[in-house]
């Protein structure tokens, strides 16, 4: 068994000799995940503004689904992304099969219900709060949701790193789709798995804590500039 | 979310002769087997101050609220007179600012009013002079003080123009200066034509501020009667108690 | 549809080697995970201008991703399956590629006394008798279908299942790193295991049985059944594995050890 310090001078090795290697696989990674988060973003918020704003028949069909889609395994999105972008499927003519853009899409399905989904909740908190007060002021539904996206956007980060955090660190949809193929669909998660399989457990742990030191720093980042933000510009 | 804009409930045709004043004819609300309002009557005079007194839990607030079309009643009818039919302004009991700038609260209402682009800067300016906010613009709106944050909230009512302005107890925190101010705030918003409505339990200030006074009591108008008379003769027998302090709830 | 696809084309533009034609080769594991493609493929790369791409999964689900048209060629290693393959029309031809063997890999201390026997069939006989734990694939890989094979006639695993044999349903990575956890024996090819890096007291117990014999295949895809595949290349590839690239094969090493014995000519 490998022990933990060994790992943490493997991290520590690979981030000092800036590998090149692994800058390519953490700079695919965060191409993959951040390109996800942003779709699922442009997706995912709207629709939990309308979840939070808007009545309508199903509304709460729909919010008992988006919330239990959060828990969707990765690997089970995979496998449908996977069949539907197959030459043989619905949409293979895109050939987006084992290339980044394939693990985007599965990346933004598993993200899109946790970032609706934490949006809603916080957005139907906020509407709680403004409902009345905008409404007297005359906003309709298209200024309630847009005001509340607006004002809500401190807290809507939080949901953002979180889908952030669900998407650097699944494994099962990007193999699946990916292929984890050297140089072209290779990213932290799917060399852990790789690294795993080899039984090198060190060089494995040891990129794992570096995916756990950029989610720490891109987590800081976020958070900081947020507070920072917050703090000037509202209360 | 319920639509907000019916301000005459329930919708009414075009009456053949559009009063002058608002009227409100046997509005009665419940909730949980509970009547919060009970048959409310009652015609305020056109213009000037009237203000709406009664103990804790009167219904006073729920009146405004029923009056500003956030909430339906079950029954009876508020009757705006047409010109002001959508031109009313509510700063709540807690207002609620934005997490915004000073300034950007206004812009805010301004844009909610459907103001035209251009006209919103040269309004939030002449706003914040009324509200004597101009050196706070820029500050969160979160962050003013209680008497700062009551004066952007009423300001803010009276972005698009209200000609029906409604203000529950706009001064109960505030210090003698905070509240001299919106005191003034008000005498220069009737002065410009625009009705008020004020919750307040403060008889110096019905006193200072008022020209008739509503009193609810029960979810009922008790009496409504021009401001010196009330206070010298109130008529009914829970005005009286109110007023010596002897209203047994 | 074509502007999402071509945004997100070029969100995810490939970091492209070159501009070279793509060959897809869906693989067996152990092939990718002993290094055999990082020693090969830039020589046959350079030598072809292809960007040869590996997509290493277990060869059942290799086959099966093959055969929905999801790749270009395969190398495997399990000889019926891949003439089922071909016999189907998803594969134009199957030609031996390389070899190596199967070896069966336990605990030092060998509670079974796998270490005495001078066969496959008897070693696993005793693993049996004693009950000691097997970890076995369980995934319908090349190795797993071996290891079926090797079980027949000496017990009934799949009634075990659950008992003393274990059916990991994973890798053989993920099955070797059971297999030490756990102190269990499992078969393994010897390239997988050489080049892994967890093997605790774990050893090869027994090696060197003819039934142990494990041949590795290539198939290029049938364009007559996959109109997309990149036909050409894969003949390309095929062709090169074949000829030129079985010195490639037979020169990859580690520790002085040869994995791979190239054999396409017999
Ligand atoms: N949504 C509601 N559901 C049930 N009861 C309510 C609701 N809103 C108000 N009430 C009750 O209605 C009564 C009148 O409330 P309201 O806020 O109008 O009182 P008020 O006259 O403004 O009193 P105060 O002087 O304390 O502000 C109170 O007893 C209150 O508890
Ligand atoms: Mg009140």
């Amino acid at each position: 068994m490998p022990t933990l310090s060994d790992s943490f001078l493997t991290a520590l090795g690979l981030i000092v000799s800036g590998d090149a290697d692994l800058i390519e696989i953490v700079a695919l990674s965060l191409r993959v995940s951040l390109t996800a988060v942003l779709l699922a973003a442009l997706i995912g918020l709207p629709l939990g503004a309308v979840l939070a704003v808007v009545r309508f028949p199903g509304r709460g069909l729909l919010i008992v689904v988006v919330n239990a889609l959060m828990g969707l395994p990765p690997v089970v999105v995979g496998l449908v992304v996977y069949l539907t972008f197959s030459a043989s499927g619905p949409l293979g003519v895109l050939e987006f099969l084992y290339t980044p853009a394939a693990m985007i899409v599965a990346q933004t399905v598993l993200v899109t219900p946790i970032i609706a989904a934490l949006a809603r909740s916080t957005l139907a908190d906020l509407l709680g709060e403004y409902d009345e007060t905008l409404r007297v002021l005359g906003a309709n539904r298209f200024d309630v949701v847009a005001t509340l996206l607006w004002d809500g956007r401190f807290s809507l980060a939080t949901a953002l790193l979180a889908g952030l955090g669900r998407a650097l660190a699944e494994v099962g949809a990007v193999m699946l789709v990916g292929g984890n193929i050297d140089h072209v669909t290779r990213v932290m998660t799917t060399a852990i798995a790789l690294e795993t399989s080899r039984g090198a457990l060190p060089l494995a742990l040891g990129l794992g804590i570096v995916l756990l030191l950029i989610t720490l720093v891109l987590n800081a980042v976020v958070l900081g500039v947020r507070n920072r933000m917050e703090a000037h510009a509202h209360a | 979310m319920p639509d907000p804009t019916p301000r005459v409930i329930p919708f009414q045709p075009p009456r053949p002769a559009d009063p002058p004043a608002l009227r409100i004819e046997g509005l009665c609300l419940s909730r949980s087997g509970a009547a919060l309002l009970n048959g409310v009557e009652m015609t305020l005079s056109p213009g000037g101050v009237t203000a709406l007194l009664g103990p804790n839990g009167a219904g006073k607030s729920l009146l405004l609220r029923v009056i500003a079309g956030l909430i339906a009643p079950d029954a009876g009818r508020v009757i705006v007179p047409r010109a002001m039919q959508g031109r009313i302004g509510l700063v709540l009991q807690r207002p609620v600012l934005l997490r915004r700038s000073v300034a950007a609260n206004l812009r805010h209402a301004l844009a909610l009013a459907r103001v035209p682009r251009r006209h919103r800067a040269p309004r939030v300016g002449e706003l914040l002079a009324l509200g004597n906010l101009e050196a706070l613009a820029d500050r969160p709106a979160r962050r003013l003080s209680g008497g700062e944050q009551q004066r952007l909230a009423i300001i803010r009512a009276l972005a698009a123009n209200p000609l029906l302005l409604m203000l529950d107890e706009p001064t109960a925190h505030l210090d003698p200066q905070a509240t001299h101010a919106i005191e003034a705030l008000v005498a220069r918003v009737t002065e410009g034509g625009t009705k008020v409505i004020l919750v307040t339990h403060d008889t110096g200030q019905v006193q200072r501020l008022a020209d008739e006074v509503a009193f609810l009591h029960q979810g009922r108008c008790h009496e409504i009667a021009g401001k010196s008379a009330f206070l010298t003769h109130p008529e009914s027998a829970a005005a009286r108690a109110y007023l010596t302090g002897k209203l047994l709830l | 549809m074509s502007i999402l696809r071509a945004a997100l084309l070029t969100l995810a533009a490939t970091p492209a080697l070159a501009n070279d034609p793509v060959v897809l080769v869906q693989s067996t594991t152990s092939t990718q995970n002993s290094g055999l493609y990082a020693h090969i493929l830039p020589v046959a790369s350079e030598a072809l201008g292809l960007d040869i791409r590996v997509v290493a999964v277990g060869t059942g689900q290799a086959l099966g991703n093959a055969q929905r048209c999801d790749g270009d060629m395969l190398i495997t290693h399990a000889r019926a399956a891949e003439e089922a393959f071909v016999a189907a029309g998803y594969g134009t031809a199957r030609h031996d590629l390389m070899y190596n063997d199967f070896v069966i890999v336990g605990p030092s201390d060998d509670p079974a006394g796998v270490a005495g026997a001078d066969s496959a069939t008897e070693a696993l006989s005793r693993i049996a008798a004693a009950e000691s734990p097997f970890a076995s694939r369980g995934d319908d890989s090349g190795t797993h279908q071996k290891e079926l094979n090797l079980w027949d006639g000496i017990a009934d695993v799949a009634a075990a299942s659950g008992g003393w044999y274990r059916e990991t349903g994973s890798g053989m990575g993920a099955t070797l790193n059971l297999a030490v956890g756990m102190g269990a024996y499992t078969l393994t090819d010897r390239a997988t295991w050489l080049a892994f890096e967890n093997r605790g007291d774990h050893v090869i117990l027994n090696q060197g049985d003819p039934a142990l014999f494990n041949q590795y295949g290539v198939i290029p895809v049938n364009p007559a059944h996959c109109p997309n595949v990149n036909a050409e290349g894969a003949r390309a590839f095929t062709d090169w594995l074949l000829e030129d690239g079985q010195a490639v094969i037979a020169g990859f090493m580690l520790d002085g050890e040869q994995l791979f014995f190239p054999n396409a000519g017999d």
